[in-house]
């Protein structure tokens, strides 16, 4: 059998080393650490497609405890309606997602944290909590309230537990997953509303430090637009001798940058967002701006000004990356005019490494009463086979013919080695299914499985059933072997001690794929019809019906007429004469 | 229910019935064919009206600018064809990737069951190429699909330069909130079907295709534009799919809203819309256009493009740019912008098209015929065909007045029995499936004895079957129980009847027009024939109304229509293509007027060709 992927180190494997390889540069400050800690920072990376990806980060950190009795009250850097979230409802850990847009692996690589689009929402609680459902549709009605968006959709038919995709992120080594609550809201929309309430959670709010720069006209005129939440315990130090709590709030941004033609392409922090930089924020231990300029570290075709001599090295999502390095702190970032614009200028290359996994997914099938689902994972490596997770939440009403379930790779049937299959009940839980499969190198993986379409009653439409009913995002989970692993005819300029042997840090590294929803029809009726089914009945019930059984029920009796005197006496006559009566 | 449930009553209805069935038949048919005839007159339609409010009431500005420029691709296109004999795939993908869409190619490959004479094809192999523009912000549950087919020789390339023009225009665009789908399709309708087909992982027919990699979801709406001239005098809405099938009227609504904001000469078959509804000349346009809508539609062949589309419940047109002689032009920016125009509605749209209707009739662009307006002109006919039943029940159920001996004749009306009607409905259906099965699969063996193409061998072959099914033993009653009955016919015809309006009532719900075509041809024929009529004379007229000659009658009424009148020869050409397209729409799109009548509606007119022989 395949390893499971080992999700929670190599997240955090990656996710310290974006945050500690960097600030070696930075001399931290001598004042002695305050139990919270806020740190800000921008990472910005031209596409190969020629689009621009910019991601914020903003993570606040606390030495506090939510659970033991004693109530916390004096907020500082921490938001306090998420902290009484927290201790109110036991959360362990809450990850919360909007995203408008579907991210283009393809065009755009991997993102640095993946979200399906519209809303994703997935809690492990403490185990301390006896009724996990009921607290979890508490705790969505509140997300709802405090994020504005509609979570109160979230009930038992939308609401799944996964068995192994989604483990905790934070210390701690609970795994039941009876803890666990995972659900996604794939037609959500997110506008404005949603980021105003996510921008007010922030220590200086969106008055200063990279939060200016979240300007809603600029950030939702973009091909992407994704900000989430995620809630964790994490260690305080190395020996993890006191936990603390991490609230990380990222936006991931695209914004569309084509041009017709070959010249170079331009952006700035002022044509993105509409604004510059002037400070860092004020209660921010750290203030940074990364630029991406791994693509061409020797400056052929990347122009960035101002020119910056910090530069960091950093794995990200197994591959070695270069970044520029602006420290909002210093005040000689942002030189004699007192306002930071960075300039970027580049000529996007054509051809990007192809990601290694990526999915797609689609209907397949016409008419209204049948329809296949069909799942494409593709592995892009060359020669390294490695295992994936897949995550499918269906919905009720499209009935899956679990019987169905085939798994091919390369024309041949390819065994899923863990399967764990829940399946519907009508108008109560949806179908969940997880399979853990071995993906064979340079290859593509169908999942098909078939499915009826229910028909609804009436009063189960949404207003608008001819649109369609949304089934959200497949979710693939995988440990991928490391791009520098795969990287043995390098051109790069390597010190030859440093290639031989793939180390283990860098072998593999987690990643998770999002595939796009579905939009499937179901056999809608006609909701005019309604008064004309009920005259048609009336009048088949009435005319038709009515008749019939008016026939059926009646007994027919001929009725003699009663004889008149002479011919009764003519029979009592013949009576006596022995003749039959007339 | 009083009048059923009074013997006398009853009795005086049922004599009514069965006494003035022969007069209430004739005057059913002639109002039948008057309602059908009526249905052109301007005053007894309605005028369309857009139903859709998502599309009807938001305002949209139409900007392309790059006529000129779109005119200039589609040269280029068209030098790029010639030098790479077929579809330039390589320049497409390059030329579609330089506009910013993702761009994605569809090799595909079909052996046609018999040589196609018509487009000279037989062995096709061809390559599809699409770009998707990726709509901001959006999922990728939705899309919508502009078409233009890579035809060969000359054709179409200014449709595709108009097709390229677009997509350079709406990549810049912000307000899209469903991916586009450009497509540039080979060989029309095979390459067309591969690329539904692969789209939605379906094979109906038996084409190889590859896999398509990219997908915009759920398609919500689709237009397919043919356009071979760098100016037009008019633009022509072809609305007639696969098997009869119509897209939503709200399609042709917004094509018909925008002609009219932005000025353009709009037609439907071919035919301008007049206004003098009120001479004789402008009803009888009028019903010559609603006429080729009919023919066109009981063809049950896609005529265009988009025709493959409406199986998959995907809403779809084809556009077509004609160029006559009149003076008044509409170059391409015009034409680029009525589809901006037509696109940003579609895009507006919250649910896919189905507020207005699916089953019409159109007497001209701005009028239709909805399906509760014209059911009831083949309900007049259909009607023939249960008011005889009703006679020829009535007559099998009352003994003949005449005989005395009641028991020796009721043993007389049910010996006719299952056998004697069993035999001629087996013989005739039997009939019906080598009509269907024999023409594909004797062609080689036809082609080795007789000087023929495949072709002609094919459709030879069928009307030999065809022919052949007349002289069958039609008297096997006799073997089976000695000698005919009186209500042996009468059973057989009773059974023929009901079969007949069973299959004409189906028939015209799906497809109105087939149905009522047939109906028009085969209702006589079942209402007058009876073994009693003169032989010889009857025999002719029912082979003329057979359903072999109702479709000669229509191709001649179609050229007719069309004002391409075609001398009889001609006419006789074009009738056995007419049978070999019928055939190859079935093998290749799945069209299903082709089994429809060699399996059922022939085997149902041998089965009265029975009854006109029984002894």
């Amino acid at each position: 059998p395949a390893p499971k992927p080992n999700q929670p180190t190599s997240f955090e494997a990656t996710a310290d080393k974006e945050d500690t390889s960097a600030p070696e540069t930075v001399v931290q400050s001598s004042v002695p650490q305050p139990k919270d800690d806020f740190q800000e920072e921008l990472v910005i990376r031209p596409l190969h497609s020629g689009d621009i990806y910019a991601s914020f980060q903003f993570r606040t950190l606390w030495e506090t405890d939510f659970m033991r009795g004693n109530k916390v009250s004096h907020y500082r850097l921490f938001p306090k309606s998420l902290g009484q979230v927290i201790s109110k409802f036991s959360v362990r850990e809450l990850h919360i997602s909007f995203t408008q847009g579907y991210w283009r692996t393809m065009q755009w690589g991997q993102p640095f944290l993946p979200s399906p689009p519209g809303a994703e929402l997935w809690v492990w609680f403490q185990d301390s909590v006896t009724d996990v459902d009921g607290t979890w549709k508490e705790l969505t009605n509140v997300l709802s309230g405090i994020f504005c968006a509609s979570l109160n959709f979230i009930d038992s038919t939308n609401t799944v537990q996964p068995s192994a995709s989604f483990k905790p992120l934070g210390i701690g080594n609970v795994t039941d997953h009876r803890f666990l609550r995972y659900a996604t809201l794939p037609r959500e929309i997110v506008c404005t509303e949603n980021l105003t309430p996510w921008k007010k959670l922030l220590p200086c709010g969106s008055k200063a430090g990279l939060a200016v720069l979240l300007k809603s006209e600029k950030l939702f005129h973009s091909s992407f637009h994704s900000q989430a939440v995620h809630i964790r315990p994490v260690c305080q130090d190395w020996q993890c001798k006191t936990t603390s709590w991490e609230l990380r709030q990222t936006l991931n941004v695209v914004f569309d940058l084509h041009t017709p033609g070959q010249g170079k392409l331009e952006w700035s922090l002022f044509k993105m967002f509409s604004r510059t930089l002037t400070e860092a924020c004020p209660l921010a231990s750290s203030s940074k701006i990364y630029i991406d300029i791994t693509d061409d570290p020797q400056g052929e075709q990347f122009e960035v000004s101002p020119a910056t001599h910090l530069l960091s090295q950093a794995m990200v999502l197994g591959d070695r990356r270069t970044f520029s390095v602006y420290d909002l702190t210093q005040q000689i970032t942002f030189g004699t005019v007192r306002s930071l614009n960075l300039l970027i200028r580049w000529k996007s290359s054509e051809d990007m490494l192809r990601p290694l996994l990526h999915a797609e997914r689609y209907v397949a099938g016409y008419g209204l009463q049948t329809g296949e689902i069909h799942t494409l994972m593709y592995n892009n490596h060359p020669y390294r086979s490695f295992p994936v997770l897949l995550l499918d939440s269906v919905p009720w009403y499209l009935r899956l013919y679990i019987h169905t379930l085939t798994v091919t790779s390369k024309g041949k049937d390819n065994k899923p080695s863990y399967i764990h299959y829940q399946p519907s009940k009508d108008r109560v839980r949806p179908h969940l299914l997880e399979m853990l499969v071995q993906l064979p190198p340079n290859s593509v993986t169908e999942v098909t499985v078939q499915f009826e379409r229910a028909l609804l009653k009436w009063t189960e439409y949404t207003p608008d059933p001819n649109h369609g009913f949304y089934v959200g995002s497949s979710v693939i989970s995988s440990l991928v072997p490391s791009i520098v692993a795969m990287d043995t005819n390098s051109t790069r300029e390597q010190p030859l001690f440093s290639s031989f042997f793939p180390c283990k840090e860098e072998s593999s590294y987690f990643m998770r794929v999002y595939t796009e929803p579905l939009l499937v029809n179901l056999p809608t009726p006609d909701f005019s019809m309604p008064y004309n089914v009920i005259c048609l009945t009336c009048t088949v019930v009435a005319v038709g019906y009515g008749s019939l059984y008016n026939l059926l029920t009646r007994s027919f009796q001929i009725e003699e007429p009663s004889p008149g005197l002479a011919k009764r006496i003519a029979n009592i006559i013949r009576k006596m004469r022995g003749v039959p009566p007339l | 229910m009083g009048l059923l449930s009074d013997p006398n009553r009853r009795r005086a209805l049922i004599s009514l019935l069965t006494r003035l069935n022969a007069p209430i038949c004739v005057v059913c048919y002639m109002a039948g064919v008057a309602w059908f005839m009526g249905l052109a007159f301007e005053p007894f339609t309605l005028r369309t009206y857009m139903s859709e409010n998502a599309m009807g009431s938001t305002m949209v500005e139409e900007r392309f600018p790059a006529g000129e420029r779109a005119l200039g691709t589609g040269r280029e296109f068209s030098a790029h064809k010639k030098k790479a004999g077929g579809m330039p795939v390589d320049w497409l993908v390059k030329t579609m990737q330089s506009r910013g869409l993702e761009v994605f190619t569809q090799r595909f490959s079909r052996r046609l069951p018999f040589p196609d004479e018509d487009k000279e094809r037989y062995m096709v192999k061809g390559t599809n190429v699409y770009g998707i523009l990726r709509a901001p912000r959006a999922p990728r549950t939705e899309a919508l699909v502009l078409s233009a087919p890579c035809s060969p020789g000359d054709d179409n390339n200014q449709a595709v330069g108009v097709l390229l023009g677009l997509a350079q225009y709406f990549r810049n665009q912000v307000f899209w909130a469903k991916d586009i789908i450009f497509l540039v399709n080979e060989h029309d309708l095979i390459g067309m079907q591969a690329w539904l087909e692969g789209y939605h992982h379906t094979n109906t027919t038996g084409m190889d295709w590859s896999p398509l990699q990219g997908r915009g979801g759920s398609i919500q709406a689709a237009l397919s534009l043919e356009l071979s001239s760098d100016v037009v005098t008019s633009l022509d809405l072809v609305l007639e799919g696969l098997n009869g099938q119509l897209p939503n009227l709200d399609l042709a609504n917004l094509f018909y809203a925008f002609c009219q904001k932005i000025g353009v000469l709009c037609t439907t078959q071919g035919k301008l819309q007049r206004n003098d509804w009120d001479s004789v000349s402008g009803y009888s346009h009028a019903v010559q256009t609603m006429m080729l809508m009919v023919m066109k539609q009981a063809s049950g062949r896609p005529w265009g493009d988009h025709g493959l589309f409406l199986r998959y419940h995907i809403e779809a047109a084809t556009i077509k740019g004609i160029n006559s002689f009149r003076q008044y032009k509409t170059d391409a920016t015009t034409i680029g912008r009525l589809l901006e125009g037509m696109y940003r509605k579609l895009n507006n749209l919250l649910e896919r098209l189905h507020q207005s209707y699916f089953f019409y009739l159109m007497p001209s662009l701005s009028h239709f015929v909805s399906i509760g307006y014209y059911m009831p002109a083949f309900g007049l006919l259909a009607l023939i065909l249960l008011l005889r039943a009703l006679d020829l029940w009535i007559q099998l159920a009352t003994p003949p007045p005449r005989t005395e001996d009641g028991v020796a004749d009721a043993e007389q009306m049910s010996s006719p029995g299952v056998l004697s009607v069993l035999t001629p409905l087996v013989i005739s259906h039997l009939t019906g499936v080598a009509l269907y099965t024999l023409p594909i699969h004797f062609q080689e063996i036809a082609v080795e004895h007789f000087p023929v193409s495949e072709t002609e061998a094919v459709v030879l072959t069928a009307i030999a079957v065809y022919t052949a099914g007349l002289a069958l033993p039609h008297n096997t009653h006799r073997l089976l129980t000695g000698r005919g009955t009186e209500n042996g016919w009468k059973v057989l015809k009773l059974v023929a009847v009901l079969y007949l309006a069973v299959l004409l009532g189906c028939t015209a719900l799906i497809n109105f027009s087939l149905g009522f075509i047939l109906a028009l041809t085969l209702v006589p024929v079942a209402a007058f024939v009876t073994p009693d009529v003169p032989k010889a004379l009857s025999a002719f007229i029912m082979v003329i109304l057979s359903p072999a000659c109702t479709l000669l009658f229509s191709v001649f009424l179609f050229q007719e229509l069309q004002e391409m009148p075609v001398s009889f020869l001609d006419g006789w050409m074009l009738y056995l293509s007419v049978i070999s397209q019928g055939i190859l729409d079935h093998a290749l799109y799945g069209s299903l007027v082709y089994p429809l009548v060699a399996l059922l509606v022939y085997p149902c007119w041998l089965l009265f060709w029975n009854i006109l022989f029984w002894k």
